[in-house]
């Protein structure tokens, strides 16, 4: 299972818990299934089947590029972090 | 530095590429455009800062003999009120578009209302001086505390706080809250024997490129649009402009002229859409540029901001917590940098509890763009001067503190990711060891007060896209065909590394930039990603081309392509004993045909900059003004493929960062009319005011590029801040908390005024 | 639309002739009349020398000096600098060292730079900060122009003493 890193302006859903262990092979797999531990999770990480644009999200060290493709292993940490840009 | 054995060409110091053409006035910029029948065309800005726009009559204007045309926001097409996604960022389509010309409400002076094109430049001023707008004037904030008073004035009805979709209950006026946070926070401070905490602020500045913006446009009677202009990134002009003129991309050709500095400043578009619209309209090129005004009062400054900071250590100068919020000031429409202020304020460091608070919040200001590390300068000025303060009050060493608090690979950043490889404290070590270091400065020379000011600084850095083509001509010179803007000397650093690949000289390349119709998708020269991603694009291309060539030699010598090796630039097989030998341009002539190597690449592993400076300077204490003495700045670059333009980098950033501590901010007046808009009076440095700078180019390479580069353009610019208020601080034995710290700060902080 | 003015005046060594409208700087005329654009625009009111040109054996921000003021001057632009024989010194040492980064700067300070040292063949650091103090750079920190202008100093000066 991945550990999902809970961002701290959502865990008003996971009544406080700041890691989850989350089953999926992908993000996409991810988020659906975090929602259904923490129903609306996916709302507020998704526009649809899209990850929100303020959103970046993270496998490790690496930020990742493919969105809700992603490929995540089961010793994957992930985090959902605001994104940013640079000059 | 010892030059590298490893390699041939990366480490040294060629002459680049469009170097004669800019010792000799021959290069093009974008205002060397010139067409015999071009039109010009001319803004008209809002005299207010905050005003409704009830009417506006163009009547009397368009009777002006030289007027062929006026626009107004009614001429844009409608866009939605909604976020999307452009190129590399996110933006909301009905901010965009307003920010180009005003529809309902002008939000900071210097607003673009209406726009005119007539067959001269002085008729365009006369016309737009007759067009009448009837305002209702509205009170202006330009606080960015006072924006998030629950009854201050509200930019935007709609706006609502972005907060993770948590619902916030926040004014109107704050558009996003981030939040950063792990470990216990409450045990970490109850752990500390020492709390520092205190407030920040800095004030809004402008990136200060010398080269104001332009564009010239032309619109063909298929529908083809062709826009000159002097940007960062060709593609990012092209997508917004597709965008805000609902026009496909492939209808619009985006032409990059050399450009005269950007640093962040030159991404998003200003008049561009107008000189379109224009030449749209009057089938006719139109040339705009802006004059110095209006580039400080209507072009993204970066952000003004208050920053709180408190942190806690143990005796033995352990950090035990840290906590910050940051308010950035996004100007009249959302999207500050305090997203990656918030990143990077205690970026250098292993915090095991922390938390973070970002704001992003309107006024009425221009819009803040992007400014070299966006939000990063501001953020580690406050957490490396508390963390000064803290060095003081435990009477340590600073450097000894970073050297026992610095992150590395495997270390936890701020907002959970973890650490690859980096190079932290291998800058600290450098500074530790250096001469300037080591050599003890003296107090109190003469009456005046000399201070030695010591800060670290983080910055992400950018990967993202970028396309390389290379054609190999038959004399064996290539030619390197690029999308990336060269602001800094890019096109040598990029031809370098295809030039290593090949085993040809830099002189054997011969790079161009070109416009959007002529190379593939490249995202900007930003973000610290040129010298990095480009740079993967050429490497590929050049293999791409090796491999071609090795195919090429075997077919000549009726061998297996995997018989034939490469090495230094010549091609070796063996061949019934014999050995078989042909260089590069031996094979170029054979191949008889032109080898094309095309590639596109997209690579993450930008790996993270790091730096740390050590200043010493002298106050004067009669009229507080400030001298630099000596600067030293030391920077991980992963890899410097052209060490001088690397060392450029460093030096541009710590003059800029000088500006920033000591002189540079934009002041208003309580109408919130810029009171300072031209060099005279936004004072930034003169090669007089500065002393010479010490660059340390240190090399932790980079594992996720094939020679080891990092993004070396913007970390630099953040030390300084922090640097120079540390050794200002010191030499007054007052603590500096407000930029820039001008001469009547610097006397009313020792109170002498 | 205002009378133009004849004015008569020598380009880089040539004689030009060229009509300007009384209100036109120098600066415009240069650009937008004649096409010699390699004298840049940074802010038109004399504060940056990115326009920098030389009259007579003055250095003048020529957004600040009208186009009419050129009738009988010797105007000297960038344009005019490197001959038939190759660039100029600076010219040449701007390049070594890596003294340029965007380049809209350069022109003004090859400008200013070729100035000074017809007037002080040796200078110090400290007199080419002071004299270059009235050209703005943003990119460079102005260390590595610094660095040129002494080290063309020292090339010029070992010209003169190979012709001596
Ligand atoms: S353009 Fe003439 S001094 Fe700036
Ligand atoms: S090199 Fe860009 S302003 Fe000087």
């Amino acid at each position: 299972m991945a550990l999902v890193s809970v961002p701290s302006l959502m865990q008003d859903l996971t009544a406080g818990q700041d890691q989850v262990n989350i089953e999926g092979e992908t993000i996409r797999e991810i988020i659906l299934n975090f929602d259904k531990v923490f129903p609306g999770v996916k709302d507020r990480l998704c526009d649809g089947d899209r990850i929100k644009p303020f959103i970046a999200v993270y496998i490790g060290s690496e930020l990742s590029q493919a969105g809700m493709r992603e490929l995540v292993s089961p010793d994957s940490e992930i985090h959902f972090v605001p994104a940013i840009s640079g000059g | 530095m010892p030059e590298d054995k490893e390699f041939k060409v990366i480490g040294t110091r060629p002459i680049r590429h469009d170097g004669i053409d800019k010792v000799t006035g021959r290069a093009a910029y974008g205002a060397d455009i010139h067409f015999p029948d071009m039109l010009h065309g001319k803004v008209l800005r809002s005299p207010y800062a905050h005003a409704r726009i009830k009417s506006i009559d163009i009547s009397k204007a368009s009777s002006h003999p030289a007027v062929k045309c006026i626009i107004t926001s009614d001429d844009l097409p409608l866009v939605e009120d909604t976020i999307t996604e452009l190129g590399e960022t996110v933006i909301n389509l009905k901010y965009l578009s307003d920010n180009i010309l005003a529809s309902d409400k002008a939000l900071y002076k210097g607003h673009p209302v209406a726009a005119v094109a007539a067959t001269d430049p002085y008729a365009a001023e006369e016309a737009i001086n007759m067009i009448e707008v009837d305002y209702e004037i509205l009170e202006p904030v330009l606080d960015v505390r006072q924006a998030m008073e629950p009854d201050a004035p509200v930019l935007h009805e709609s706006l609502k706080t972005e907060s993770m979709g948590k619902g916030e209950d926040q004014s109107q006026n704050v558009a996003s809250h981030s939040q950063r946070k792990h470990g216990d926070l409450e045990a970490g401070f109850a752990a500390a024997d020492i709390i520092v905490e205190r407030d920040f602020s800095t004030a809004t500045i402008h990136q200060g490129y010398i080269e104001t913006h332009n564009a010239t446009a032309q619109y063909n009677e298929d529908g083809e649009l062709t826009v000159w202009c002097s940007t960062q990134g060709a593609f990012g002009v092209r997508d917004q402009l597709s965008k805000i003129l609902k026009m496909p991309v492939s209808k619009i050709k985006v032409v990059p002229m050399e450009i005269g500095g950007g640093f962040g400043g030159k991404v998003q578009v200003y008049i561009k859409p107008i000189a379109a619209l224009l030449a749209m309209k009057t089938r006719k090129p139109v040339k705009m540029t802006m004059t110095r005004t209006e580039v400080f009062e209507g072009t993204g400054p970066a952000p003004g901001s208050y920053i709180r900071v408190k942190l806690g250590a143990d005796k033995t100068g352990k950090i035990t917590a840290a906590e910050a919020h940051l308010i950035f000031e996004a100007g009249a429409y959302p999207g500050s940098a305090v997203g990656a202020g918030s990143l990077c304020i205690f970026a250098p460091y292993k915090i095991d509890n922390l938390q973070i608070d970002g704001y992003d919040v309107v006024l009425n200001k221009p819009k803040s763009s992007a400014y070299r590390a966006p939000g990063a300068p501001n953020a580690c000025f406050a957490s490396e001067c508390v963390i000064d303060e803290i060095c003081q009050k435990l009477d340590m060493d600073p450097i000894k503190f970073r050297l026992i608090n610095g992150a590395k690979e495997g270390d936890r950043r701020c907002d959970g990711p973890i650490y690859p490889k980096i190079g932290y404290l291998e800058t600290v070590e450098a500074a530790q060891q250096h001469g300037h270091y080591a050599e003890s400065i003296d107090k109190t020379p003469n009456g005046k007060l000399r201070g030695r000011g010591v800060a670290s600084g983080f910055w992400m850095n950018g990967g993202g896209r970028s396309s390389v083509t290379i054609n190999v001509n038959a004399d064996g010179r290539i030619n390197l065909i690029e999308g990336s803007t060269d602001i800094g000397g890019t096109r040598a650093s990029i031809a370098m590394q295809a030039a290593e690949v090949l085993g040809l000289s830099s002189e054997d390349i011969m790079p161009a930039v070109v416009d959007t119709d002529s190379v593939g998708y490249t995202g900007v020269t930003g973000g610290s990603r040129t010298t990095f991603a480009t740079g993967i694009a050429a490497i590929n291309a050049a293999e791409n081309i090796r491999a071609q060539m090795i195919g090429v030699v075997a077919n000549h010598w009726e061998l297996k392509p995997s018989d034939v090796k490469f090495k230094d630039g010549t091609f070796l097989a063996q061949k019934n004993g014999e050995e078989l030998q042909m260089t590069f341009k031996e094979v170029a002539a054979v191949a008889g045909g032109p080898l094309v190597g095309s590639v596109t690449a997209s690579p993450g592993g930008a790996g993270n900059g790091f730096a740390t400076h050590i200043v010493d300077l002298e106050v004067d204490s009669e009229t507080g003004k400030v001298d630099i003495l000596r600067y030293t700045a030391i920077q991980d670059v992963g890899r410097a493929i052209h060490p001088s333009y690397a060392e450029g980098q460093v030096e541009g950033g710590v003059a800029q960062g000088v500006g920033w501590a000591l002189s540079e901010g934009y002041l208003y007046n309580d109408e919130g009319h810029m009171t300072n808009a031209s060099f005279l009076d936004y004072r930034m440095p003169t090669s007089y005011d500065l002393p010479s700078i010490e660059t340390v180019l240190v090399e932790v390479p980079n594992p996720g590029h094939p020679y080891g580069v990092r993004g070396a353009g913007e970390v630099p610019l953040v030390p300084p801040l922090a640097a120079i208020a540390n050794a200002v601080s010191r030499a007054i034995g007052v603590r500096m908390t407000e930029l820039p710290m001008s001469p009547d700060r610097v006397l009313e902080a020792m109170g002498s005024i | 639309m205002s009378k133009k003015t004849h004015v008569q005046t020598e380009i880089n060594g040539e004689g030009i002739e060229f009509l300007c409208e009384p209100r036109q700087s120098l600066l415009e005329v240069l650009r937008d009349e004649l096409h010699l654009t390699g004298a840049k625009e940074g802010c038109n009111n004399g504060n940056c020398g990115a326009c920098t040109v030389l009259m007579g054996d003055r250095i003048v921000n020529s957004c600040i000096v009208l186009g009419v003021e050129a009738e009988g001057e010797k105007i000297e632009t960038i344009e005019g600098i490197a001959t038939s024989e190759g660039l100029h010194p600076i010219q040449q040492k701007f390049l070594e060292h890596a003294a340029l980064q965007c380049g809209i700067c350069t022109p003004g300070f090859i400008v200013s730079s070729k100035a000074l040292l017809e007037q002080n063949p040796t200078p110090s650091e400290e007199d080419v900060r002071f004299w270059l103090a009235g050209n703005l750079c943003r990119c460079t920190g102005y260390h590595k122009i610094v660095e040129a202008v002494m080290d063309a100093a020292k090339a010029l000066n070992t010209e003169v003493a190979d012709n001596a």
